[in-house]
């Protein structure tokens, strides 16, 4: 019988908070089985030893926010068949997208004291702006279950199955009583893309959006109930502006409340 | 991405340009000229992501949920501190039950981090491994064990705070929902395992090889007069500083070097200081439980420890305290009732500081009569690390100049990991470079 190459796995890191690639190394159970089903050939964050491209399968966390990573993220691109973005910095900026609402010299200065040795760029935006992905874990951080899915679907040649509903669907799975119906709090869950298993709900907690807009979410609809509700213009906006901001439905849903 | 250039021995560049097994980016630069170390450079290029800019107009409630993002490796550290903070400012006190609950997962995180630094980042530098799978090649049961350990840690963070990383049941005033008892009491059995396994690793790693190398340390950490302190108390020194947190920026200064993204820190007219696992211990070390301060003397590892790379013993026996101090909160957990306390928002100012896996973390917010960030200051353990990490270099490598170029650069690497440095964190931020020339 003839010997396979093991698919080789990178991870790359651009600005995040390297939480999601750290759920590479929270899948305790799975991660020497994926260890041995593939070669992790470059994993900074895990390893020294670095196997140069090309890669089968490559995960990218975090968003461009220099000029740099700009560059970076093409040769990413060039080096891997298949390229994953993972999480809500690489899907869609992240929260550091907050200066995208602003003039970003306007936030060095209050944290350098020497300004002139920062480089950053005005924009923080998701990868998706530079190169073709080939698909995306959503979530701030991604689910466990949902990688895992990803690079076993991945290395077997077929799509994640991975579900575009609505955090309100996971919350009637779970039997979660609605905090919004029940208790009139504001919650997220009916524009939020599913993923998490409804977490928050589940502690009494309306959804904050981490997994950002399902697909054709109806943001204009949940801000009108809000508004209903007595909630002021600026408290939509920063509901609709956290770790998902400059998500297209979110971003605009806010913009309009300004 | 090593590269050690020797023009003769005399002379030689080290340089790392992406540090592996930490978190986040940062690179190494050590020259060395006529066999003298001329200039280190601990680098950290991760970009800036203007936390403290972006919190100016967030609501106060916010705080935990948005500084949380710093850092994925240790949310909870964010969480806590910019709880405190906030409750300091607007003159809330949470009620014990909150308090032991608050505890309780922050024990899950330093046992997470910690099992995770220990056994996937710095003991394969100990064994000579590239990485923990590696190293699982050869000793599969031990790399199994650790992975179990870190998972009941991730099992009490998603417990208590609903999930491990980023965790949504943390709030200002307490939490969104107490667990039940019995959803704590399903924690019990596999803590009582990962007790004994976390006395074997103990004994393990103070079985490695430690490279010889004591500093004269300026120790940094809470305390707190009832307990090793982890979410609240005094900040201390062994040079006496005694101060309470809110006093910290009048002794504590940051500037900003070329050559990093990190602010570095220093106490006012002294300089470098250490935060984390080797402060806390020889500071407050009789604080600890009988168990770890028995298992201490068995191995022979007690106050005064000023070897930087014995950091690997210290961070088993916190982890081994952490264990028994989550046994114990959850023997006497009675769900707090409220969860959360009641706040009304007011105009004010206020500071926190909980010890983070890798050392203190310090928080000021300035908030409006409405409750609105005014002005935020965010002094995260690496960057506060940053200056002794590049005097433990510049120490190291003058006293094993003598050593093979790679087996140098490799330690000088182990030297900046004995720190478990969050380059997340610290950009608020590393890069490795040695170099020897004429």
């Amino acid at each position: 019988m003839a010997t396979h190459r093991k698919p080789k796995l990178a991870v790359w890191k651009f600005a995040s908070c390297d939480g999601c690639q750290l759920t590479l190394l929270d899948c305790e159970d799975e991660l020497l089985a994926v260890a041995g089903a593939i070669d992790i050939a470059n994993f900074p964050e895990a390893s020294r030893a670095v196997v140069k491209g090309p890669y089968d399968v490559s995960l990218v966390e975090g968003s461009i926010t220099t000029a740099h990573d700009a560059e970076r993220i093409h040769q990413i691109r060039r080096d891997s068949k298949i390229l994953v973005t993972i999480g809500a910095c690489a899907t869609a900026g992240g929260i550091q997208a907050l200066r995208n609402f602003t003039d970003v010299k306007s936030y060095i200065p209050v944290v350098y004291a020497k300004p002139d040795y920062i480089e950053t760029l005005n924009k923080s935006t998701p990868i998706a702006d530079h190169v073709a992905v080939d698909f995306e874990l959503r979530g701030c951080p991604i689910s466990k279950k949902q990688l895992i899915e990803a690079i076993i679907a991945l290395l077997a040649g077929r799509k994640p199955r991975l579900p575009n509903y609505s955090v309100c669907m996971e919350c009637k799975r779970r039997d979660t009583t609605c905090l919004a119906v029940a208790e009139g709090l504001p919650c997220m869950g009916p524009v939020t893309q599913a993923g998490c298993g409804a977490i928050c709900p589940s502690y009494h907690r309306g959804c904050f959006g981490c997994f950002g807009p399902k697909e054709s979410s109806n943001a204009e609809s949940l801000s009108h109930w809000w508004k209903s509700h007595g909630m002021e213009s600026r408290e939509i906006v920063r509901w609709f502006r956290s770790f998902n901001a400059y998500a297209d439905a979110f971003r605009k849903e806010s913009e309009a409340h300004e | 991405m090593n590269d050690t250039k020797t023009a003769n021995s005399k002379d030689k560049i080290i340089r790392v340009d992406y540090l592996a097994r930490v978190e986040g980016e940062g690179s190494l630069y050590v020259k060395v000229k006529g066999g003298k170390v001329k200039d280190v450079e601990f680098k950290i290029f991760e970009p800036p992501r203007f936390f403290e800019a972006f919190l100016r107009g967030r609501l106060y409630k916010e705080a935990p949920d948005i500084t949380a993002r710093i850092c994925g490796i240790c949310p909870i550290a964010y969480q806590m501190s910019s709880s405190q903070a906030m409750e300091n400012a607007l003159g809330v006190k949470v009620s014990p039950g909150i308090r032991n609950l608050r505890r309780l997962i922050y024990c899950g995180e330093w046992i997470e981090s910690h099992v995770l630094h220990v056994y996937m980042l710095h003991a394969p530098d100990f064994l000579g491994y590239e990485s923990a799978i590696h190293m699982a090649k050869d000793h599969g049961e031990l790399v199994q064990k650790a992975l179990r350990m870190k998972k009941l840690g991730n099992e009490i963070m998603e417990v208590v705070g609903g999930r491990a990383v980023h965790p949504i049941n943390v709030g200002v005033g307490g939490f969104y929902r107490a667990p039940s008892k019995k959803e704590l009491q399903a924690l019990v059995d596999e803590l009582k395992w990962c007790r004994e396994a976390a006395m074997d690793t103990v004994r393990l790693v103070a079985g490695f090889n430690f490279p010889e190398f004591d500093m004269d340390y300026e120790y940094v950490a809470l305390s707190h007069p009832s307990e090793y302190a982890i979410t609240e108390g005094r900040l201390i020194s062994n040079r006496g500083l005694n101060i309470d947190v809110s006093e910290y920026e009048q002794c504590f200064e940051e500037s900003h070097e070329i050559h990093s993204h990190a602010l570095h820190s220093a106490i006012k007219g002294r300089g470098a200081y250490f935060v984390g696992p080797l402060a806390r211990f020889n500071l407050n070390f009789d604080q600890l439980h009988d168990e770890e301060k028995k298992l201490a003397e068995e191995v022979t590892c007690t106050p005064p420890v000023n070897n930087p790379f014995k950091g690997i013993i210290i961070r088993s026996l916190e982890t081994l305290y952490a264990v028994n101090e989550s046994l114990r909160l959850i023997e006497s957990y009675e769900p707090p009732e409220p969860s959360m306390m009641a706040i009304t928002p007011k105009a004010s100012r206020g500071c926190g500081c909980t010890e983070a896996p890798r050392g203190i973390c310090w928080h000021r917010y300035t908030l409006d009569d409405k409750g609105i960030i005014q002005d935020a200051k965010i002094v995260p353990p690496t960057s506060q690390n940053q200056k002794q990490i590049e005097k433990d270099l510049y120490a190291y490598v003058s006293q094993y100049m003598h050593l093979p170029k790679d087996q140098l650069t490799w330690q000088c690497e182990q030297a900046v990991r004995n720190y478990d440095p969050c380059i997340s964190c610290a950009t608020h931020f590393l890069k490795l470079e040695i170099d020897r020339e004429d």
